[in-house]
């Protein structure tokens, strides 16, 4: 089969280079971290003063030159600053070019059969377990790839203007480079296991890279948050896969897909396989009820946040749930629960969204609340739309999260030139009126805002839209909406969730344009002292936010829904949709079974109310919200009522604290260390079984009394019991 | 006639422990234990009536053996008698470790 497919003589058979060229990227990175930490070299801050006796030359002195017109205060450069500014986004670089002409050579082939395959080795051989450490390439992985690639390539740029002085700078691109290798091998694993190592992959470097800085003990706390939350997910992950094998006695997506047609559809089984592969989804994609460790992820480098912690990784729940429609079509319940879960997040986290004052965890929030939206549109069946939101989403949430970093470096910058360390240059109350010092980063922002609320002709618009169009379109007629969730009628499931969506999209907006608001209008609230250093981030720094600012305008063209193609003879109609179709268009027409298709005036109606709900919350945010009347965050008072509790996050980290995390210690130290360890293990086996030795020894030694009376006694007695079993025994 | 013979000589080793058990001077111990030597003899004795001589022959290996013993023990008793003043079992714990 592999050697009869299209795509086997043409650069798809290089497809292994492309996890090959991160990982080599890690390696080289990564060396040059330890032999810089091993052997501390004169321009390295880690150096002490005395130990380089031989480092005191003009090499010495060069540098100390560079970095006096350099940022002044700052510490030094990392000795191998340049070769890691070279090879960290260089992999990228040519991982991208593959994949474009991985793409290209699949736009060449006029029909794929299958999935093209490549498998790299057996990897388990075991009995019936037949694994092979194989790579997949098709419609779905391409486009993940080309996200991963091309959007990780522009993070990776900006990373250097943004970490370059950073002490820990090759380590830095070392955990990116890997999170892109593990990432590639999630999507592009030809069976779940090789999917789960790059899951697993990814978590471990998503929770490096939130504690980057970890000698603060917050930022290192975060890392932990999500590494333990993660867990809870890939249990569930865990437990789908061997529900997969011991049912259907195969963890490859070809065989799966082949064979899924065995279970019975709406069983119990596939059920709950799907039920347990979203949990894993709602723990990466910080869905209710694990997405609390994202806002916390926010403690790592800005750059990490808008590549791992809203482009990628936290998408790889709706790519496992889109990779696993075949499974999904089967199991209405679990499509309905992923909706309604989506749903639910999608309006919960905006509601946080709203009264944030740190430029990042309004961002946060709002890709919780994005993520949502993605899980609304696999949930009921419409994997394009997810898929699409997915890549529209990375688009302006990466422009956004970079943007923020824009700003964030420009405050610290400004801090720093002054002196000041007191002030957080994260903290919105303390920005206000940025566009006249970065009016490039502004525009750029302001596109991506425009793009997330959901204003044509602007991405998030078409993707956003075709979600919430089909979540309408299934509750009149589809599979789902003729099953029952905890005996409520699908139908009643999906418009509420529209109307959760609905909701979210307006506060979307609002928030939004809050952050806009707060941070480049209004009079300038950073100080007297650090004003005149605001300034825009160089060029590597907003290269990629032009670039990026370009896709989130023009995204929307992956997809145009007809009823603008009809209107307007701009592109093609559902190009996405198009060459999505072999892998999800089998999931899809299966759940929309029954569904008639929307009028085109109903369409338009849906499109409308979207445009007016958009438009309102910015209008809304203008007109209630005063940039004027903020003032610094040393000065501002204290919220109150209903403000205070989202600000606080509606108290759900204090209520898991309360309800799972305290009672979780309590328990192990009340049962597993008291109890178990020091109680069972300690005293009644080690110092049990010391005590018993020690208790035989006393009364061996009492019967060695010398006594010769006694010794005679025993030996009566012996001879009588050896008589007594000789006499049995005969 | 067997019957009576091995009864008098289960008697006689019973008395024989008894009296090693119970008594505390060195010297009566030593002539218990004599005494069930003894009533094996008798055992064997009388069954070699029975069954052949086999058991005369042991009977004088016994003997042999008691010989020794009786010289080698009394010059153990003789010795400790010499060193402690006392032949009493309970003052003599050399054995203990």
């Amino acid at each position: 089969m592999v050697e009869a497919h299209p795509l086997a003589e043409t650069a798809a058979r290089f497809v292994w280079w492309l996890p090959a060229l991160p990982l080599i990227g890690f390696l080289v990175n990564g060396a040059l971290a330890f032999v810089a930490a091993a052997k501390p070299g004169p321009a390295d801050p880690s150096a002490d003063s005395h130990g380089d006796a031989h480092g005191t030359d003009a090499h010495d002195a060069g540098h100390a030159h560079a970095d006096d017109h350099g940022h002044g205060a700052h510490a030094p450069r990392h000795r191998f600053a340049a070769i890691t500014s070279i090879v960290g986004p260089g992999v990228l670089v040519l991982a991208f070019g593959l994949a474009v002409a991985i793409f290209a050579a699949m736009r060449g082939v006029a029909e794929m059969p299958a999935p093209y395959v490549n498998v790299l080795f057996h990897w388990m051989p075991v009995g019936t377990l037949q694994l092979d450490a194989a790579l997949q390439l098709d419609a779905l992985s391409m486009v993940m790839v080309l996200v991963i690639t091309g959007v990780g390539t522009l993070i990776h740029l900006f990373s250097v203007g943004y970490m370059q002085d950073d002490p820990g700078y090759p380590r830095y691109f070392a955990y990116l480079n890997l999170f892109v290798f593990f990432m590639l091998l999630l999507v592009l694993g030809a069976n779940y296991v090789v999917t789960f190592v790059g899951w697993e992959g990814v978590g471990l470097c998503s929770y490096l890279l939130i504690g980057f800085w970890f000698s603060d003990t917050a930022n290192a706390d975060a890392g932990k948050k999500a590494f333990v939350v993660n867990r809870i997910g890939d249990f569930g992950f865990m437990v789908a896969m061997f529900l997969l094998f011991a049912n259907l006695g195969t963890l490859n997506y070809a065989d799966i897909a082949a064979q899924a047609g065995h279970l019975p559809a709406g069983g119990v089984v596939v059920t709950a396989i799907c039920l347990f592969l979203f949990l894993g989804c709602a723990g990466k994609s910080a869905q209710i009820p694990l997405y609390i460790w994202l806002p916390d992820a926010m403690a790592g480098p800005t750059p990490v946040s808008a590549l791992i912690h809203a482009a990628t990784m936290v998408t790889a729940g709706v790519f496992l749930v889109a990779r696993s429609s075949m499974l999904f079509a089967l199991a209405p319940v679990a499509c309905l629960t992923v909706a309604l879960v989506g749903g639910a997040t999608a309006l919960f986290a905006a509601t946080i969204g709203l009264k944030q004052w740190d430029i990042k965890k309004v961002l946060a929030y709002s890709t919780v609340s994005q993520l949502g939206y993605m899980f609304v549109g696999v949930g009921v069946g419409a994997y394009t739309a997810g898929v699409f939101h997915l890549v529209t989403h990375a688009f302006f949430k990466a422009l956004l999260f970079l943007g923020s970093g824009s700003v964030i470096f420009a405050m610290h910058r400004a801090y720093h030139a002054t002196g000041n360390h007191a002030d957080d240059a994260q903290d919105m109350r303390n920005m206000g009126g940025l566009r006249q010092y970065m009016p490039v980063t502004w525009a750029l922002m302001w596109i991506a805002t425009l793009a997330i609320a959901g204003v044509p002709p602007f991405a998030g618009f078409f993707s956003k839209d075709e979600i919430l169009g089909e979540t309408f379109a299934r509750a009149h007629g589809s599979t789902l909406a003729d099953a029952t969730l905890l005996g409520i009628h699908g139908s009643t499931v999906l418009y509420v969730v529209w109307i959760l969506g609905l909701a979210a999209a307006l506060l979307t907006a609002i928030y939004m344009t809050r952050m806009m608001l707060y941070t480049f209008h209004g009079p300038n609230r950073t100080g007297d002292a650090a004003r005149p250093h605001l300034a825009e981030a160089p060029w590597i720094m907003t290269g990629p936010l032009v670039v990026l600012g370009v896709l989130s305008a023009a995204g929307g063209w992956l997809n145009l829904p007809e009823v603008v193609t009809n209107i307007l003879p701009v592109g093609k109609a559902g190009a996405l949709e198009h060459w999505l179709e072999p892998v999800v268009g089998g999931a899809t027409s299966r759940i929309a079974a029954g569904a008639a298709p929307t009028a085109a005036s109903t369409e338009e109606l849906l499109i409308g109310v979207a445009v007016a709900i958009a438009v309102a919350g910015i209008a809304i945010a203008v007109v209630r919200l005063k940039p004027a009347n903020l003032v610094p965050k040393p000065a501002a008072p204290p919220s109150t009522g209903f403000a205070r509790v989202l600000e606080n996050k509606w108290y759900v980290d204090e209520v898991y604290d309360a309800t799972v995390v305290k009672p979780t210690y309590v328990a192990s130290r009340a049962v597993l260390w008291k109890g178990v360890d020091v109680g069972l293990i300690d005293t009644l086996l080690v110092n049990g079984s010391a005590a018993a030795a020690r208790f035989l020894g006393w009364v061996g030694s009492q019967l060695q009394s010398g006594q010769v009376g006694t010794y005679a006694w025993l030996l009566v007695i012996g001879a009588i019991l050896v008589l007594r079993v000789f006499a049995h025994v005969s | 006639m067997l019957g009576e013979s091995l009864a008098l000589s289960a008697a006689l080793f019973t008395i024989g422990v008894i009296g090693v058990l119970t008594r505390r001077n060195a010297i009566i111990v030593f002539m218990c234990v004599e005494l069930m030597l003894n009533a094996v003899n008798l055992s064997f004795v009388a069954l070699s009536r029975a069954y052949g001589a086999t058991g005369q022959v042991f009977v004088i290996f016994v003997m042999t053996v008691a010989a020794a013993e009786a010289a080698v023990g009394l010059a153990i008793i003789i010795s400790i008698f010499r060193h402690k003043k006392t032949v009493d079992l309970k003052d003599i714990n050399l054995l203990r470790g």
